[in-house]
């Protein structure tokens, strides 16, 4: 028996099968029909204030959870506004499907009325995307969307549906079964590759394990804490990696690459091997790729094929989700510890040593004045408050790199940011989304005073969900992360990088109806961090710090990852 | 160096988009493609020939076997395949050239598929230099006009075929009462 819905029925109960409960969105003329369901249906949708916002929500959502966030918008503009936040997704790789109207099957193609061809548009700015052309093809195309953006390598779906379909009437089935004969990926791993690995990893003198995003996305961080604690290598998390293994664990060095500590970078040049685990060897990460870990074997673990040898060599390939690869390694870790561990043990400790010299000689010391707010004070503030079990959002630019250097993550989907894309805007949506999800949770979103201004409009979401965000904004007047390059490489010649005229703090927030305030006294700041966590609804803190710091080290464009600029340039003598 | 890759992909709308996308995105021009169904209505076979610095021809061929509608991509390059063209071509013909065409044409073994008081229209077939040849042969007898199919192409090796098996749906990672509420 099968029963005959209209499109936007159907759309509705195909998105309660795949267990959503809410999505971040915004109406419009082509999605009507779906709004009308919407309205008293059992998915609830957050409002947002701008369709890009929609899907950094959607993507907080799917970050701070590891299930899908499902995002909305309608035809043209509204699907164009989509854009960024599906790249941002596809290049963390994280699972969304986004659901966009489209102007009626007859007229398009006809430059309709907020027509644009999304279809064609987020062909490149997806994992995969649909448009769907009958009522009757709609549950297929979304569930469909659902496993690709969960399974494999996530990432984001994009499924356009015209009003014509949503107003169609179809005899709708429940889909049993997915069949999507081209979408190949291996989960196991192959076991010979696995133990060959492990048989490397004994034999390194000096192994360096390199987690990536894919071990959050795999949920495989308590494996790798086994891998760690096996074997006795000390580790670097990426940016996407933060939280993979806790900041505190006695293994664990630093985040790698750009912005990494000393430490990290140095070990990864003088490693004799790297066990990769869901990282992708980005350009942020190696510097000059010819200079980087000269002296390493690489074992490269991840799910997409297309990663291992994209940008280093891998003399040991392995295409498999890490969940049951690690497994299987630690299986074969333990076998084959007994002959090994005790042998390894010195050089453990010599190559161990080694780090903790590296990073005695230059450890990333939070800056500190009596005069003025420092950005890396401010962040060791919210660590203090967070204890590593907060969730923060970051935006792009100094106050992320600050926040990766120095907040500390007791376990994963902790740390928002936007890695791959890197961008702006990102800090205060995502946000959104993880505090939706997770309403009982201390959640900041640490962002700068340029993303921030991006982003102003959703401060009404916020508001109207009483959703209990912390808004931090690292405040230094400029967009600090490009005024860092231009005083470094472009001759301190600042172009278009002040941003003055920021708004009052205290008066934008209540604008809105929630408490703000502005503090650029370092005695002062302590305290009010401790309001605003102990406020029971949203707070917006202006932090005004100084303006001029760089954030250090610095690996500068073209360098390899042992060429760290570490700190300013010494001023000339008077 | 040219590159043939072919490609056993699903017959569904944007399917080509896709598998042209991860060229044009490294913009990359494409010197020729052809598609069309295979014995399956459902699938299609295309040939692309395009010029891939040797080191990237690997990962290229990895991002199209990544592709959803991409059942197989392979590279024939340096594997044992055939390669074939077809130009049609339309050639003008006086009284005085009209035998010095025909006898070129069946040189090359190119059939003529129109003929009419003013010229002919030839069909030639084989690998590419040979009607590239042929064409310059048809040059000499004034202006033409040329279409050219690409290259088709066929492996002559056995390639397994590995394919993803149904799965079912909405019991994954999205199983309802999974997520927490909102």
């Amino acid at each position: 028996m099968s029963n005959l819905m209209t499109g936007a029925n159907i759309l509705v109960e195909c998105l309660l099968r795949e267990g959503v409960d809410c999505l971040f969105g915004y109406p419009g003329g082509v999605t009507l029909p779906f709004y009308d369901v919407l309205y008293d249906a059992k998915v609830k949708h957050y409002l947002v204030r701008h369709e890009e916002n929609a899907c950094f929500a959607a993507q907080g959502y799917a970050r701070s959870t590891g299930k899908v966030g499902v995002c909305c918008a309608t035809s043209g503009p509204g699907a164009t506004n989509l854009v960024t936040g599906l790249v941002d997704a596809l290049l963390d790789s994280i699972p969304i499907v986004a659901i966009t109207g489209q102007v009626s099957s007859k007229l398009i193609g006809s430059d309709a009325f907020q027509e644009a061809d999304t279809f064609g548009i987020t062909r490149a700015c997806t994992k995969h995307n649909f448009l769907v052309k009958s009522a009757a093809e709609l549950p297929r195309a979304i569930h469909e969307a659902f496993y690709i953006a969960a399974s494999g390598r996530p990432g984001p779906v994009l499924v356009d549906i015209p009003k014509d379909v949503f107003l169609g009437n179809a005899h709708y089935e429940p889909v049993g079964t997915i069949h999507l004969p081209g979408y190949k990926f291996s989960t196991e791993g192959h076991a010979g590759q696995i133990r060959r690995a492990v048989e490397m990893m004994w034999e390194a003198q000096r192994p360096l394990v390199y987690a990536g995003g894919g071990v959050i996305s795999a949920g495989a961080s308590g494996s790798l804490r086994e891998l760690v604690e096996a074997l006795d290598a000390p580790a670097v998390c990426t940016l996407m990696g933060l939280g993979g293994l806790p900041s505190s664990h006695p293994n664990f060095i630093s985040m790698p690459g750009m912005h990494g500590s000393y430490a990290a970078n140095m070990a990864m040049t003088h490693t004799d091997l790297i066990i990769a685990l869901g990282a992708r060897f980005d350009d942020r990460v190696t510097g000059r790729l010819d200079a980087f870990a000269p002296h390493a074997r690489v074992i490269h673990v991840d799910i997409d094929p297309v990663e291992i040898g994209k940008n280093r060599a891998a003399d040991l390939p392995i295409v498999g989700n890490l969940g049951p690869v690690l497994e299987k390694m630690n299986t074969v870790l333990a076998e084959l510890a007994p002959s090994h561990k005790a042998r390894r043990a010195a050089d453990r400790q010599a190559w161990k040593g080694k780090i903790a010299s590296w990073a005695a000689e230059h450890p990333l010391s939070p800056s500190v004045s009596d005069t003025e707010i420092k950005p890396q004070h401010l962040v060791r503030e919210i660590d203090r408050l967070s204890g590593g079990d907060a969730i923060v959002c970051s935006d792009v630019g100094q106050h992320q790199m600050w926040g990766a250097q120095f907040l500390r993550f007791n376990r994963p989907r902790l740390w928002l940011s936007s890695g791959g894309l890197g961008s702006m805007g990102f800090g205060l949506p995502s946000a959104i989304g993880a505090q939706v999800a997770n309403p009982g949770r201390l959640v900041f979103a640490l962002v700068g005073d340029g993303g921030f201004q991006m982003s102003i409009p959703e401060l009404a979401t916020v508001a109207n969900h009483r959703l209990p965000i912390k808004i931090v904004v690292m405040n230094n007047g400029y967009l600090g992360m490009v005024r860092q390059w231009q005083e470094l490489f472009y001759n301190n010649r600042l172009s278009a990088v002040a941003l003055e005229g920021f708004p009052d703090a205290a008066m934008l927030a209540g604008a809105y109806g929630f408490p703000g305030r502005t503090v650029e006294d370092p005695g002062e700041i302590g305290q009010a961090l401790d309001e605003a966590v102990r406020h029971p609804g949203p707070y917006l803190l202006n932090v005004k710090v100084s303006p001029f710091e760089c954030v250090y080290p610095m690996v500068p464009a073209g360098a390899a990852i042992d060429e760290m600029v570490l700190g300013p340039p010494k001023a000339a003598a008077v | 160096m040219l590159q043939t890759i072919s490609l056993l992909v699903e017959n569904k709308p944007g399917a080509l988009m896709r598998v042209t996308g991860v060229l044009s995105a490294r913009g990359w021009n494409i010197d020729s493609l052809t598609v069309a169904r295979t014995l399956d209505a459902a699938q299609s076979r295309m040939t692309i020939v395009v010029d891939i610095e040797p080191v990237l021809r690997r990962q290229v061929i990895k991002q199209m076997n990544k592709l959803i509608n991409v059942l197989q991509a392979s590279d024939l390059t340096e594997s044992l395949a055939v390669r074939r063209e077809m130009a049609l071509v339309r050639v003008r013909a006086t009284a005085e050239n009209r035998a010095g065409i025909l006898r070129d044409a069946e040189i090359y073994g190119a059939r003529v598929v129109d003929a009419t008081a003013d010229g002919f229209g030839l069909e030639c077939t084989g690998p590419v230099e040979k009607v590239e040849e042929f064409i310059d042969a048809m040059k000499t007898f004034g202006d033409i006009d040329v279409t050219r199919s690409g290259i088709v192409a066929v492996s002559m090796e056995s390639r397994k075929l590995r394919l993803a098996p149904p799965i079912e749906a909405a019991t994954g990672v999205n199983g309802a009462g999974q997520r927490p509420s909102c």
